[in-house]
């Protein structure tokens, strides 16, 4: 197990680099800078703003020292917010984005997992049907479609909810269920997929020929093999949870990371764009590790890799 | 069926598909989208950027069938023009995935051993990493290309069919004709594209129809963002990004595009699986 562990870190470092370098000079190469705005600064104050985040200096250069930095875990400062960290603007902003798709996982989990579980024990029957026709319209409605539609429904017309803005935990309760219904619409053709193969197994049969009554046969026995679609599933989720994030934090308004990012790249903000893909990169690499440690965890077969 | 009556796979396929109503529902769902945003824009009245500033969100009506936006644009002819754009990048963006995703996933399961442990390694790698994040950055950064964008889509959903005709490849390589086609000396490009291209069709084309609603939302999620198709040309995403924004004044801006990308994300979906029940009856489960 540990060596699984270390050898996945190990692996992180040069795809890291990877993604430093690409983006590094994806950046670079593309047209505009950070002090080419409408309004014209005047030429020499551009040059004294070029020379001082040392943007005068050959690429190689730029390059060798940006990963120089970042060996020593600095991000830099950031081009467009003077006298900010890179990494104190991922710190303001990541807590944001991070309660976002924390609430909306857990609403997805909370929701898609007893469904799925009930569809497979009542299967063929209306608490299959139903719960499955609705998952399978949760998965063709679009966060951006469902967004606006609930900000209709429970802003507009029945003034329950505040529609945009994050102030609050009533603020957190449109955007996290837009952003959590759609995985839970996922999750819960996943479990009762996952269910109906477990409970065929012979190790299930087993243990109702034992004797052990329908809850210990569903929660001990069949639940622990029909979760591993789910758990396998929770590695692209967290990585559509980032993504899906952008939408969301554009559609009410949030000051999460997302929206600090897309900004970032309208302003040609070259180290917080490097710094926030690279922090993004890092978080999805050790949540897949965790993913598979949590499956090493559930399913014997998995451990021997 | 009879047994005089027997038949190719492919035409049990298609019978087998024939059975299933909600495939075929959803088959005649995506015709009728195709021929609407072909047929739409040609014989509605209106050019999709034409403004009437005298009828601005006006509702719908016998004159607008969907209405009008804030500057009196007819709805109907805008979406239909939008489903032009959403269903050409789907399917162009699906075909560029569709090659890459292929080529590299026969190669690799065909060569097998270290060069297949290796690419198969790659393609680890770069399933965990949040690549929308990249597609964002490539629209932003090198402006809003129309080739760009679904050259970056495609370049992104790749993965999963290079796994996926991997494993058909690998299963394919010991079979029978494989052994024969090597045993006359044809050259592995030969045996690649004539041999096992034909044989791996089928999971191909259940992939491509699922790579398709993917496709068409991460275009939808560009556009929302203001990052895909630019005003006064029209995509789904991006009249559905106009429409959530006037929603208080005009809701049937929002409502009419979205109706049409939901439905036809909703008949996509339904008909791979119905497709993948077809063709291959083996892997469909219960």
């Amino acid at each position: 197990m540990k060596k699984v562990v270390l050898s996945r870190i190990l692996q992180a470092i040069p795809t890291l680099w990877v993604i430093a370098t690409v983006t590094f000079f994806m950046t670079r190469y593309a047209p505009g800078g950070p002090f080419d705005s409408e309004k014209a600064i005047p030429q020499e104050i551009k040059v004294k703003l070029e020379s001082h985040f040392g943007l005068d200096r050959p690429l190689a250069e730029q390059y060798l020292l940006y990963l120089k930095n970042l060996l020593q875990g600095d991000l830099g400062p950031s081009f467009k917010y003077p006298g900010w960290e890179v990494s104190e603007l991922i710190a303001t902003a990541f807590p944001i984005s991070l309660t976002l798709g924390a609430l909306s996982l857990v609403i997805a989990l909370l929701i898609g997992l007893p469904v799925g579980i009930i569809a497979a024990l009542r299967k063929n029957s209306w608490l299959d049907y139903l719960p499955m026709s609705l998952s399978m319209a949760g998965i063709c409605l679009p966060t951006f479609v469902l967004g606006p539609l609930l900000i209709y429904v429970f802003s507009t017309q029945l003034s329950l909810l505040p529609p945009l803005g994050w102030y609050g935990p009533a603020d957190w309760v449109l955007p996290s269920f837009t952003l959590g219904l759609f995985y839970a619409a996922y999750i819960a053709r996943l479990t009762r997929a996952g269910m109906l193969e477990a409970l065929q197994q012979d190790y299930v049969r087993t243990a109702i020929a034992k004797g052990a009554s329908s809850f210990r046969v569903v929660t001990k026995h069949a639940l622990r093999g029909g979760l591993l679609p789910v758990i396998t599933y929770l590695g692209p989720a967290f990585a559509g949870l980032i993504s899906g994030s952008f939408v969301i934090e554009s559609v009410f308004f949030i000051p999460g990371l997302g929206k600090f990012f897309v900004t970032a790249a309208f302003n040609r903000d070259y180290t917080m764009v490097l710094g926030t893909v690279l922090f993004y990169a890092s978080l999805i690499i050790l949540l897949n590790l965790l993913v598979d440690l949590l499956q090493a965890w559930l399913d014997p077969k998995a451990r021997q890799l | 069926m009879s047994l005089e009556n027997s038949s190719s796979l492919g035409k049990d396929a298609w019978l087998r598909l024939k059975a299933n109503r909600m495939a075929m529902l959803s088959l005649w769902v995506l015709v009728a989208m195709a021929v609407l945003s072909v047929v739409g824009p040609v014989l509605s009245p209106y050019s999709y950027d034409e403004q009437n500033l005298d009828r601005v969100f006006h509702g719908p009506c016998n004159e607008h069938l969907f209405g009008t936006d804030n500057l009196g644009r007819d709805l109907f002819t805008r979406a239909t023009y939008g489903g032009r754009i959403s269903l050409a990048v789907g399917l162009l963006a699906t075909i560029v995935s569709l090659i890459i995703g292929v080529t590299y996933g026969m190669t690799a399961g065909y060569a097998g051993s270290k060069t297949d442990a290796w690419m198969m390694r790659s393609v680890d790698v770069l399933y965990s990493l949040p690549f929308t994040i990249f597609v964002i950055l490539l629209m932003v950064l090198f402006g809003r290309n129309f080739l760009l964008l679904f050259l970056a889509i495609g370049a992104v959903e790749w993965l999963t069919m290079a796994r996926i005709t991997r494993a058909q490849t690998i299963n394919l390589k010991k079979t029978e004709f494989i052994e024969a086609a090597r045993a006359l000396g044809y050259s592995h490009w030969r045996i690649l594209f004539r041999h096992l291209l034909p044989n791996l069709v089928g999971p191909i084309i259940v992939y491509a129809t699922l790579t398709v609603p993917s496709v068409m939302l991460l275009e939808a999620v560009l556009s929302f963002l203001g990052l895909g198709v630019q005003a006064p040309l029209s995509s789904w995403g991006s009249l559905i990004k106009e429409g959530a924004d006037k929603m208080d004044a005009a809701p049937w801006l929002l409502f009419f595009p979205g109706i049409f990308f939901c439905m036809t994300l909703f008949a996509l979906n339904f008909l791979g699986d119905g497709l993948r029940d077809a063709l291959d009856p083996k892997s469909s489960k219960e």
